[in-house]
């Protein structure tokens, strides 16, 4: 067979069908926008019906949203409304609520040190790690800026 | 080099699938169609162990024979270590060799059982491959409940797994074989098995028309296993390429899915084949609708730690070449089953 990498993956590029990018798009904007629409009724209904500060409430809505993102996955439903939303359930903190949630669920069988404690954060893992990082890098400039001035 | 086989037929074949399986075309071609995916087990792993023991004790009932009247087991799956096989199958005590070519195990199974029968080392051999959607997603790729987008080069692992005994009777004969080459032609893409395993297929064919002398129009059908639809393209562009233009071509993966089952490109694993091929394509072979079929498995060499360092899908394709001849008295009616128009 006479054909070399280069001219096979220009074939394989011709060939491939494309992903519906428009439709991807307008999907993530809706369902996103959507669970942003319920993030800020969220934050409405905890004002209005709790004395709590308006950074108590920010808390309360994001730990609502995890709660929902985590109770659908387990439930089997978040990965259909994920097929269809892409980036529209990835981006929010539903997104990272699901990634940390499915391994759990995964390895459950191979116990809950070696399975769930080991494999908990094998998608979330790296977003946890370089945030971290990032933060305590963020410390350190801001320290130095301090000290400049 | 194509290895002749001396009186190996294949005697028995039985299937066992998952759920989105049977809802699809070839639903009331399967033996057992599981109702959730799980086969009565609490891991996916188990399930698809299960599904592998399911699929070879079918099959012997159907011979009928019992498991010591068969000499040798091959048999292979995509877990790591092929656990699913030998746990699954370690209930028959037959004697046992375990098989790794990813979704080519089926015709690397019946190559080696073949060239061992025409060899005198087993009188008979049984050939059980089997794979799991969960089991291989998790494997493979993410997390079951992970929510993303598959894109659309993506198949759909099959849940199923095919047992097949091979012996001195039977209606279809074995009458040679291929073992292919390992080819990489730089696919990276995950996702993308078609592309990655497609090259490999052309390569073993090609081979196989160049030392026989034959071409594609020799032969009622050349099936390969998880092509898909995108892959089964790229197969016959590079045959047509290569001056051995192949029309009369059918991909299992292409079969096992309706349009409406989201299965993007179509079915893939060692399920794949070992299903479709037995439940569909077996039967017409049976009564004589098809005569002369050459059957290649196509599998991806890679595991999850050389993508992520990497490198590329290297794949290879084995070629088992098939014909209708009795070695028993009387021929089996053909049934409601009907050949289709596959081009």
């Amino acid at each position: 067979m006479d054909i070399n990498k280069e001219e096979y993956k220009k074939l394989v590029k011709r060939r491939a069908p494309k992903s519906p990018c428009l439709k991807n798009c307008c999907f993530a904007f809706l369902i996103g926008g959507g669970i942003c629409v319920l993030g800020q009724a969220m934050f409405d209904f905890y004002r209005h019906f709790t004395n709590y500060t308006d950074e108590s409430v920010y808390v309360c809505v994001t730990v609502t949203m995890i709660f929902l993102a985590a109770l659908l996955t387990g439930l089997g439903v978040f990965d259909s409304i994920a097929k269809v939303a892409g980036a529209g359930t990835l981006v929010p903190v539903t997104g990272f609520a699901n990634s940390v949630v499915s391994p759990a669920i995964d390895t459950k069988a191979e116990g809950l040190i070696l399975g769930v404690g080991a494999k908990i954060f094998t998608v979330a893992g790296p977003v946890i790690l370089y945030g971290i990082l990032s933060g305590a890098l963020y410390g350190v400039v801001l320290l130095v800026m301090n000290a400049l001035e | 080099m194509i290895v002749k086989t001396k009186g190996v037929y294949v005697m028995s074949f039985a299937s066992a699938v998952g759920t989105k399986e049977g809802e699809g075309p070839l639903k009331n071609r399967f033996d057992y169609i599981d109702k959730d995916d799980r086969f009565g087990m609490n891991t996916w792993e188990k399930a698809e162990s299960e599904s592998a023991r399911l699929a070879l004790s079918l099959a012997l009932s159907k011979a009928p024979m019992a498991p010591s009247e068969v000499d040798l087991l091959l048999a292979g799956d995509l877990e790591n270590q092929c656990v699913a096989s030998c746990y699954g199958l370690l209930s028959f005590e037959i004697p046992y060799l375990g098989i790794y070519g990813a979704c080519s195990n089926l015709t690397e199974g019946m190559a080696i059982a073949s060239m061992l029968i025409s060899g005198g080392a087993a009188r008979r051999a049984a050939v059980v491959t089997s794979s799991h959607n969960c089991a291989a997603e998790r494997q493979y790729r993410n997390p079951i409940e992970y929510g993303g987008q598959r894109p659309p080069t993506a198949q759909w692992t099959v849940t199923g797994a095919g047992g097949y005994i091979l012996g001195e009777r039977g209606k279809v004969k074995i009458v040679d074989c291929l073992v292919g080459v390992v080819q990489d032609k730089g696919q990276k893409d995950i996702s993308n098995m078609g592309a990655a395993m497609a090259p490999a297929a052309a390569d073993t064919l090609l081979r196989y028309f160049k030392e026989s002398g034959t071409s594609a129009k020799d032969y009622d059908l050349i099936i390969t296993g998880d092509l898909g639809i995108h892959g089964s393209e790229l197969f016959k562009d590079l045959c047509k390429q290569s001056g051995y233009p192949v029309g009369n071509h059918a991909d299992c993966g292409m079969l096992m899915y309706g349009e409406n089952q989201d299965a993007h490109m179509g079915g893939s694993g060692c399920g794949c084949i070992a299903t479709v091929f037995g439940a569909h394509f077996l039967p017409h072979m049976e009564c004589g609708k098809l005569t002369n079929v050459l059957l290649m498995a196509t599998g991806a060499l890679m595991s999850k730690d050389s993508i992520t360092q990497g490198q590329n899908i290297p794949a290879v394709a084995h070629l088992v070449h098939l014909m209708y001849g009795e070695n028993e008295t009387g021929s089996r009616p053909c049934g409601s089953a009907e050949r289709r128009n596959h081009e």
